[in-house]
């Protein structure tokens, strides 16, 4: 099969929409374009009904009942509802927080914001390989202990936490377990009900549905959980989110959720079986090592690490050809490396040299054939170049070079 | 970030990559920056010992592209000069000419006080005066 460049491996960043989910969406735009709270109208009713059939999917995807599904912009907005909500809805009973320092900045900014309302929080540390350390998590509880929130997958190293043990934690001590399903949810089996999950937050765009729309998932039943409006407004969503529902997208959102739900498990095993075999070729380059656990993880993600090459360097060998992540923000502003990938305890030279891969529907094996090569031949080309290479090379210790730091 | 046209073309065929002998006497070696810090620069300069031109250079750079192409095009100013016309070169000249974005100042930076390195490596060697830093980064 031909090659069409540039290659897309930043799935964790975002999907292509699956044209099956456009299809599905078309229609309401223009033709069926009502509001779904209209009751007295058959445009009204349309745009419900459809509504009512995408939440009967997304629902489904995750083992959850229709009435527990609070649709929302996305992920970010439906964190924001959980954490922030439950602080308020459950601020008599306490005011600890519990998360970890991997999340994603849509959890840790919004618990830095509430630790400025009078909120506390502890920031467990992660293990070298990403996983939490639960014996940490079950000592962080305290009487004031009201929500443990850690994430299902992690977005940069796909580490997928023991969510069914933290849940179990969790519900031994009476606190609320949320967790952000986002990169998950559609790509492995996650079952609310059998994991023990009291809300969870994802996102269409992360599974070839449309943007601006995700969804909070919150417990009816053992125990009824609750959270306060973070919006306010005509009491959409079972008074838990205001605003006009925007259906063409919920009903994308739906589609795509069946699409996953459909696919899933031949799409694991296939991505899975691209991505080790996009691993296996990587490791072969000298001093390259994988970042995070290698059995917990997503199938369609690796993040690797190529010592004495520096990872924004290391993208521009190829950037025409393949869309890629570097694990550090370097091309942000920032020039800071991976705050997840420092938390693994990796130096800030490791996290340097990081590239994610991110592998998805579309992705094919002539593409990673292609990525091997490409990756190969700069990373090879730039140690030719790098004074550190050739350092470590002629067996100098880079770590006793006293080095001019700027 | 869109790199510049001259960016690429260094990034992609890198002028003067390699090592020259830092035990030579007439070698300047200057290494600079940290690989925490996501750069590190070697510059090398070989200095003809009776004109006092500097008839050779070469770099290592660990870094993104700018910091690359800065070090890349350093080597290229620097053949030729003598060691107080190097010692003049700006980071500013090398923002200009590469058309570096702000964020990307530093790599030129870096650039400059790697030759200023290299110079006083080499001057310290033959008994000169180390240069004094005029400008605080």
């Amino acid at each position: 099969m031909e090659l069409k460049f540039p290659i897309y491996l930043d799935n964790n960043a975002t999907t292509p929409m699956d044209q099956r989910v456009l299809d599905t969406m078309l229609p309401y735009f223009v033709e069926k374009f009502g509001n779904a709270a209209s009751r007295n109208h058959s445009f009204g009713w349309v745009a419900e009904e459809a509504v009512d059939y995408a939440r009967e999917q997304v629902a489904k995807l995750i083992g959850a009942d229709p009435k527990e599904i609070i649709f929302t912009s996305g992920a970010t907005e439906a964190n924001n509802l959980a954490i922030k909500g439950v602080f308020e809805m459950y601020a008599s009973k306490g005011n600890h927080i519990i998360t970890c320092t991997t999340e994603h900045k849509a959890i840790l900014d919004t618990c830095k914001h509430l630790e400025k309302q009078g909120g506390a929080v502890t920031y467990l540390q992660v293990q070298p390989d990403g996983l939490i350390d639960l014996a940490e998590l079950e000592k962080a509880i305290t009487p004031k202990t009201i929500l443990i929130t850690i994430m299902y997958g992690n977005n940069e190293i796909g580490v997928v936490q023991p969510i069914r043990e933290i849940a179990a934690i969790a519900k031994k001590h009476g606190v609320l377990f949320f967790t952000d399903g986002t990169q998950a949810v559609g790509k492995i089996p996650v079952d609310v009900l059998a994991d023990g999950i009291d809300l969870m937050s994802f996102s269409g765009h992360k599974m070839y549905g449309p943007k601006g729309v995700g969804c909070l998932y919150v417990r009816r039943k053992n125990p009824r959980v609750k959270v306060t409006a973070q919006m306010d407004g005509g009491g959409h969503e079972r008074g838990m989110r205001s605003g006009t529902l925007n259906v063409p997208g919920i009903v994308g959102f739906g589609r795509a959720c069946e699409l996953c739900m459909q696919e899933m498990d031949a799409e694991a095993v296939r991505l899975s079986a691209m991505r080790d075999r996009l691993e296996a070729a990587l490791t072969q380059i000298d001093e390259s090592y994988v970042n995070g656990n290698i059995q917990h993880r997503l199938p369609h993600v690796a993040n690797i690490s190529f010592k004495y090459v520096e990872g924004e360097g290391l993208l521009m060998g190829f950037n025409k050809q393949i869309a890629l992540s570097s694990g550090s923000a370097c091309t942000s502003a920032s020039l800071e490396p991976s705050y997840v990938l420092k938390s693994l305890g990796l130096g800030d030279d490791l996290a340097h040299s990081s590239l994610r891969f991110g592998l998805g529907r579309f992705t094919t094996d002539a593409e990673i054939d292609y990525t091997i090569k490409a990756i190969t031949e700069t990373v090879l080309k730039l140690r030719e170049m790098s004074p550190l290479w050739e350092m470590f090379k002629e067996g100098i210790d880079l770590d006793k070079i006293e080095w001019a730091h700027h | 970030m869109a790199y510049s046209e001259k960016v690429i073309d260094h990034y992609s065929n890198p002028k003067n990559v390699g090592t020259l002998d830092k035990n030579s006497k007439n070698v300047g070696t200057g290494l600079v920056g940290a690989p925490e810090c996501g750069d590190v620069m070697r510059l090398q300069i070989e200095v003809d010992e009776v004109t006092g031109i500097i008839k050779d250079a070469k770099f290592k750079t660990f870094g993104c592209g700018s910091a690359i192409a800065s070090s890349s095009l350093a080597t290229e100013w620097l053949k030729g000069k003598s060691i107080d016309e190097a010692g003049a070169i700006d980071n500013m000249d090398i923002v200009e000419e590469l058309n570096l974005p702000p964020v990307k100042i530093h790599c030129s930076v870096l650039a400059e006080d790697a030759i200023k390195s290299a110079i006083n490596d080499y001057r310290v060697k033959n008994g000169l005066p180390e240069l004094v830093e005029e400008k605080a980064h």
